[in-house]
């Protein structure tokens, strides 16, 4: 198999393979075969009774030594990934929430409130009122707070933020999550040594927790705009190309847009760029992103993307990158033996997140921008010691229009329609001009030649006029490849697609289509696709699981992704993996989320490897939502 | 006599062979202190994987053996059991068994410079291989038993719609 479909990636690879540096690639193929245990979710090492394998087959154990069976270890595993997934946004959406308090309280003088109209409408949608911006973001961070220990009520960013006839559903199924932590708590409790042991509850539980994990990062979207911003279309570049010989380049990989956000605000600072201009870097200081926080400054910064998720290890395998800076979330720990083959200084930020041979650089939300200007000095340092000769920048990049926040999307609209800006996409839906819409999520696997699954299955749903919306390293993919362009809308959209993305590019000013794939954040920022869905659906009257929407993950690895596709699931949304997930050894789990989740929610996992397979069964699924409101299918 | 047979069907590629191969031939036969022991102890048998299948592969200690019929040290000899086996200090490390072998068991000890190879767990009744397999991918059963076994399925597979 290929290790990508990236020419950068490959040619930096390459470089490596010379080298004898091993890559994440390398260490795949050692790990081969990998556990068919684990690969079907047959262990359970849940107590020290164990470790305890189901055989597949016949004559072999049928139970655990406690007696749980196939079923039971398998989705006791999907509730635990599920809590981890939901733990990482929670903990990434708690972080925010302390910074937007001490930033009201005067304690964060680096974070003051950016976009005040994103925290006024949002202090009105979770019944917030009165005082001034200060006043506001303090009763609004503490409402945050408040989501994630056990309330009386249901979550309010979850509640506020989904049709009636979803709420109703979760509530008749008793799957209300009435606090993050607790529900991420919950979940731990129930799956531990002899509590729960009936497959379907604890997928319903997986479940619950689930949407506590859509609560979170609701909670870190609009709190990480009203810090930071509402992204707005900008236009920037994409790939390894983006290194540039004579700056000192810092790469912020990670998630958290408090680290990544002040680091690209300091970065165009005279007195660091002077420093930079003395040690030799005649082009100065240049920020660079890798993985999701990536995303969250290309949006807000037209920060240029490196690279993505699995391919991490590439940047610093240019010899040109001076420092990788890290917070939490999707960072591998081999980047600090890769980094030793360099002059890469890595350097860790947060108290949870060491590396061991990286360099930590604590960040505190009190003196942000100072702890931002030390860790751009700390690159000019190293930049000095750089070795020419093991300098080779691959020379891709895409030029990538990104920035689709709800806000602007319904901006764009709005051009179109200013009364109604939602009517002229109502319209085209209901045309056929727009037969459906996917959301691509998640990662890039090293079980899958990097973005092969997205590049295809993205020419296949937008031939037939599917409207594409990425987030995430599926969005980094679509950028690195030249996705995110007018140039890509005229190549592979179908007609009416093309039309419909003309008409609006034309009307927002942009004197051409806009891009084939709409770039609307980070992972953890999935709700923006959620909110535009809700808003649709409650126009029309009718519910998230009747709209010609699905969702893909093709690409999946993280447990944050297990918890999104399973909220997707639960929004009512046809899911789609490209990577089999360790459930396969219960037939009852492998039911329950490929079939009877449609009867119970309306969505359902669609597992799926081969992309071609996957997009006929995605646009099968439009079809069939599209003759159950009446559509042309 | 009595052979270690392999099911690729079965194999879960879980390594429990490789495992408690290595944990036999450790110093103290026991998980923890093999863990401890350095230089760490060596597996013998290896589970490989091609096309999605995985199955241990492992030292058939052939009849007419081509690692002994190639050893020129004198290292490699047949025990009383018929089992093919090392005296360890007079391998001077020529590898020619390495080439000889058609199955690709015979592995280097890099500390002590010396070839080494599956004993059929000698001691035992049952070699650790066997006995650590969860899905009973790996057998201990006499070759004609096997092979009868094997006749009988056939005549089921040709009458009765039965898959192998």
């Amino acid at each position: 198999m290929e290790k990508s479909t990236d020419s950068a990636t490959l040619s930096a690879l390459k470089e490596a393979e010379k080298s004898g540096i091993k890559t994440v690639w390398d260490r795949y193929e050692a790990q081969q075969p990998q556990c068919g245990f684990g690969e079907s979710g047959l262990c359970c090492r849940n107590c020290m009774q164990g470790p305890c394998r189901i055989s597949p087959f016949e004559d072999g154990p049928q139970l655990g030594v406690c007696g749980a069976n196939a079923d039971v270890m398998v989705a006791r595993w999907v509730s635990r990934a599920v809590a981890a997934g939901t733990a990482a946004h929670g903990g990434h959406a708690k972080h925010m929430a302390h910074t937007l308090l001490k930033s009201a309280k005067g304690e964060a003088a680096d974070y003051p409130v950016k976009d005040e109209a994103k925290l006024r409408a949002l202090a009105a949608r979770i019944g917030v009122n009165g005082g001034d911006t200060k006043e506001l973001a303090r009763q609004v961070a503490m409402k945050a707070l408040e989501e994630f220990s056990e309330k009386e009520t249901p979550l309010a960013w979850a509640a506020s933020t989904m049709t009636k006839g979803r709420v109703d559903t979760f509530l008749k199924l008793g799957v209300v999550p009435t606090g993050i932590d607790s529900v991420v708590a919950e979940s731990m409790h129930r799956t531990t040594y002899g509590v729960d042991a009936d497959p379907v509850n604890l997928l319903l539980g997986a479940v619950k927790c689930a949407l506590a994990d859509y609560a979170g990062c609701h909670l870190a979207t609009d709190l990480a705009d009203v810090l930071f911003g509402t992204p707005q279309p900008a236009v920037t570049r994409a790939n390894l190309g983006v290194l540039k010989k004579n700056a000192v380049n810092v790469a912020v990989h990670g998630h958290n847009p408090l680290l990544s956000d002040m680091v690209a605000q300091v970065a165009g600072e005279k007195e660091l760029n002077d420093k930079a201009k003395a040690a030799g870097a005649s082009e100065g200081i240049n920020v660079v992103g890798v993985c999701c926080t990536g995303n969250e400054v290309m949006m807000r910064h037209k920060i240029p993307l490196a690279t993505s998720s699995v391919s991490q290890e590439t940047a610093i395998l240019t010899g040109a990158l001076d420092a990788m800076v890290v917070d939490y979330q999707c960072i591998m720990p081999s980047l600090a033996n890769i980094a030793e083959c360099f002059h890469t200084q890595l350097i860790t930020t947060m108290s949870i997140a060491k590396i061991p041979k990286a360099v930590h650089i604590e960040f505190h939300e009190a003196n942000a921008r100072e702890s931002a200007r030390k860790i751009i000095l700390a690159a000019v340092d190293a930049f000095k010691k750089r070795d020419p000769k093991k300098i080779n920048i691959p020379t891709a990049t895409s030029t990538a229009i990104v920035g689709f926040s709800t806000e602007a999307i319904v901006g764009a609209l709005s051009m179109v329609n200013k009364e109604d800006p939602l009517k002229p996409l109502i319209d085209n839906i209901v045309s056929g001009n727009i037969y459906g819409v996917c959301l691509f999520a998640g990662c890039n696997t090293v079980k899958v030649t990097q973005d092969a699954n997205y590049t295809t299955m993205v020419r296949e749903l937008a031939k037939n006029n599917v409207l594409i919306l990425a987030t995430g390293c599926a969005a980094g993919a679509f950028a690195r490849h030249g996705f995110m362009t007018p140039e890509a809308t005229e190549k592979y959209a179908g007609p009416g697609l093309k039309a419909v993305l003309t008409a609006v590019g034309m009307a927002a000013g942009l004197g051409g289509p806009l891009p084939l794939v709409l770039h609307m954040g980070s992972c953890v920022d999935n709700s923006r696709a959620a909110d535009v869905a809700v808003a649709v659906a409650n126009k029309l009257g009718v519910d998230l699981n009747q709209l010609p929407v699905v969702a893909s993950a093709p690409e999946a690895v993280t447990e944050k992704a297990v918890a999104i596709g399973t909220w997707a699931v639960a929004a009512g949304l046809p899911t789609h993996l490209g990577v089999v997930p360790p459930v396969l050894g219960s037939k009852v789990v492998t039911q329950v989320l490929t079939s009877t989740a449609k009867d119970l929610f309306g969505g359902y996992f669609i597992v799926e490897p081969d992309p071609m397979k996957a997009s006929a069964q995605l646009l099968s699924a439009i079809s069939e939502r599209r003759k159950g409101l009446g559509l042309s299918a | 006599m009595n052979q270690i047979f392999v099911k690729p069907e079965k194999c879960m590629g879980c390594r429990s062979c490789e495992i408690a191969c290595a944990v036999q031939h450790s110093k103290d036969k026991n998980l923890f202190s093999a863990m401890l022991q350095s230089p760490p102890p060596m597996k013998r048998l290896f589970v490989e994987a091609a096309d999605g299948i995985r199955m241990p592969v492992v030292c058939r200690h052939c009849e007419d053996a081509p690692c002994l019929n190639a050893c020129i040290s004198g290292c490699l000899y047949r025990d009383d059991k018929k089992f093919v086996r090392r005296r360890k200090e007079r391998c001077i490390g020529c590898w020619s068994c390495v080439m000889a072998c058609p199955f690709g068991v015979i592995s280097r000890d890099k500390e002590k410079h010396i070839a080494v190879k599956c004993d059929r767990c000698h001691k035992l009744d049952v070699p650790a291989c066997v006995s650590a397999c969860p899905t009973r991918a790996l057998v201990l059963a006499d070759v004609d038993r096997m092979a009868k076994e094997k006749r009988q399925r056939l005549v089921l597979v040709e009458t009765q719609a039965v898959t192998l």
